[in-house]
């Protein structure tokens, strides 16, 4: 047993046992679908449908469907890859980074967060991919030999780097992912009632039977796939940051992009966890696990990273004035008082000062402004990767060739469309997975419920009075 | 051949961990414990060794490192060898990105495709679960009867005077 203290916010809240743990995640998986459910599930269809028919304008007609020019070649695509790989990193930073940092308050967050990682990863692929203009030569961008006509691919380029970052950032979090759903697998597979679901549940569940020995492997499966997915998840958004880092384009050229990319990725990534899960709490009446307690955790690594992210700004701006280069300086001033003014404005408003609201305890623990500001955040970070590639493409050192970029309706098409086509795997993930690691979750239930505050330690689980938990603190 | 099993049934981790080592020192094996979480202190008293797969993870891991300083060195150095932006053809910093993620990837697959292997996981409609409860919120206790060799009275007592809530028979078909 660990020692946990007592001045810590329970976990679980609610008097929960294992056995309600089980039901409660279980509920939605067994039940039919609700209302809600399908509902957000027309919508995200109706954004699905709109990503198929813009991926075949574009595949039809050419990227010339795009509002790319000769001057800005990197825009939506580009800004879009960026930002769905870092809404990504969030998931990873949850299972990985505060498993090794022995974080409890991941334990219910950890699944849909994971999951979340995927999706959105998924969504991100597409766009790089759509770029070439060609999808169905994408396969060339791996190290095949000679026969094919070409030389090796360029070990030297950073987009290249990104194709093995990308894709086995997709493969280890994905097997991280399902490792960790194999036990509850088991459990919906023991409780199922339907020959379908015992089939498919059995199927998923690999035969776990939760026997001493393989939780011990688990365990340490778990633990050396965190160390690994640690570094991993750092070195995803370092290299992506190198695609702009190491060229010679002013504002792109400088040694802070990875840091700043990795805490910018971070950031972005919380949020569109917090915008997840404050819905799924609710649609899915997970109000004891995800507490109060987990959205403010989640707000102050938001005002961390959203500070670092501050920082990297003024740094960044002072570092163009500093080094006495005058298109560097240029970029800057351009970003900041150029034809996209608001652009960047609009980032330093999401990213800089709306999370600093967070200071206060009332707004980190209000979900209707954690919500709000989440949004604030997913679009702020948005900004920020256009700001990053398309101010600093469109006015490059010869004046001759400086042009404007403005998206068309396909553009805008294939981006709403990729939120769709994130939705729509979130919220079959939702119906058909347990959201929430009821492993995990039953592993902490003894050392951080309301149980063990009110009865101490080595209360039963089992014969919980609910009545003595009322002089317990209630979050809600 | 049919095995046969006593199921001790726990509610309590606690409870379940002081049993487990008083029914050790009693001298009666224990087949296997089933639970719903990974209990932790439960390695010590069952007598479990640690894993090695992290053995596994670090040779596949030097695999994969190896494997991706051998390609690239061998294509842009010896295969086809250009010069890009007046680097040297062997040009190692740049070499370090894929080197890791490569890393990365050999180690985290031999580690779960061994770990498969040796946990005897695959994707099958049969599953052997002692008692479904085990993946509910029950412990289960399992511990094999020897035909004629058992006591199952003093087995029954043994297991209830150490907190079993339930004790009950089970038949394997094998």
């Amino acid at each position: 047993m660990q020692h946990v203290s007592p001045i810590r916010e329970p976990l679980v809240t609610g008097g929960k046992t294992y056995h309600d743990i089980t039901q409660d995640v279980c509920r939605q998986v067994e039940a039919k679908p609700n209302v809600r459910w399908a509902a957000a599930l027309a919508v995200a269809l109706v954004g699905l449908a709109i990503f198929i028919y813009s991926v075949y304008r574009t595949l039809w007609y050419g990227i010339g469907e795009w509002g790319l020019n000769k001057t800005v070649g990197w825009a939506w695509d580009i800004t879009n890859f960026v930002w769905w790989v870092g809404i990504g990193h969030a998931g990873t930073l949850i299972s990985a980074i505060l498993l090794l940092f022995r974080q409890k308050w991941r334990t219910s967050i950890n699944r849909a967060a994971e999951a979340m990682t995927i999706f959105a990863v998924i969504c991100a692929a597409m766009f790089p991919v759509l770029h070439m203009g060609r999808p169905w030569l994408a396969y060339w961008v791996l190290p095949l030999p000679n026969t094919f006509g070409s030389l090796w691919v360029n070990f030297n380029s950073p987009l290249l780097w990104d194709v093995f970052a990308i894709s086995t950032y997709f493969s280890v979090s994905l097997v991280f992912w399902y490792i960790g759903l194999i036990p509850d697998f088991a459990t919906i597979r023991d409780r199922a009632t339907g020959p379908i679901a015992r089939r498919a549940y059995a199927a998923l569940s690999m035969g776990w039977t939760g026997s001493a020995k393989a939780w011990s492997r688990y365990e340490t499966v778990s633990l050396i796939l965190a160390g690994l997915a640690t570094p991993l998840v750092l070195s995803v958004h370092t290299i992506v940051s190198m695609d702009f880092a190491t060229s010679v384009i002013p504002g792109w050229h400088t040694t802070i992009f990875p840091p700043y990319f990795v805490a910018g990725a971070i950031f972005s990534g919380f949020a569109m966890v917090l915008t997840l899960m404050i819905i799924t709490r609710k649609v899915f009446f997970l109000e004891d696990y995800i507490t109060l307690e987990h959205v403010e955790s989640m707000n102050k690594v938001i005002i961390l990273t959203g500070s670092i992210v501050g920082i990297a700004y003024t740094t960044e701006f002072f570092i163009a004035w500093y080094s006495g280069v005058e298109y560097e300086q240029y970029a800057f001033i351009n970003r900041a008082f150029g034809p996209y003014w608001w652009a960047y404005w609009s980032m330093m408003t999401c990213n800089v000062i709306t999370p600093q609201l967070f200071w206060f305890r009332k707004i980190r623990r209000s979900l209707t402004a954690t919500f709000i500001i989440s949004i604030f955040v997913n679009i702020g970070m948005w900004f920020e990767r256009f700001v990053i590639i398309v101010t600093s493409l469109h006015r490059d050192y010869l004046p001759s060739s400086w042009a404007m970029f403005s998206p068309t309706i396909i553009d805008i098409g294939v981006y709403v469309g990729t939120i769709g086509l994130f939705f729509t795997l979130f919220l079959l993930f939702a119906k058909f997975f347990p959201v929430v690691n009821m492993a995990e979750v039953k592993a902490i239930l003894k050392s951080s419920s309301e149980v063990t505050h009110s009865h101490g330690r080595g209360a039963t689980m089992h014969a919980t009075d609910k009545d003595s938990n009322s002089n317990t603190h209630h979050n809600e | 051949m049919n095995k046969k099993f006593v199921l001790g049934i726990y509610d309590d981790e606690d409870v379940l961990l002081a049993a487990i080592e008083n029914i050790r020192a009693a001298g009666t094996k224990i087949y296997d414990v089933f639970s719903p979480y990974p209990v932790h202190g439960i390695d010590d008293v069952l007598g479990i060794k640690r894993s090695r797969l992290p053995i596994v993870a670090f040779f596949g891991g030097l695999a994969g490192m190896s494997f991706a300083l051998w390609m690239q060195i061998w294509m842009m150095g010896f295969d086809w060898p250009m010069i890009i932006g007046g680097k040297p053809h062997i040009a190692l910093p740049s070499f370090i990105p894929v080197t890791f993620e490569l890393t990365v990837l050999f180690s985290a697959f031999s580690m779960v495709i061994v770990f498969f292997i040796v946990s005897n996981m695959k994707p099958s409609l049969k599953v052997n679960v002692f008692d479904k409860r085990s993946t509910d919120d029950k412990f289960v206790m399992a511990i094999e009867v020897k035909e004629g060799a058992t006591d199952m009275e003093a087995l029954n007592n043994l297991l209830r005077s150490n907190g079993a809530i339930e004790v009950n028979e089970k038949e394997v078909v094998k």
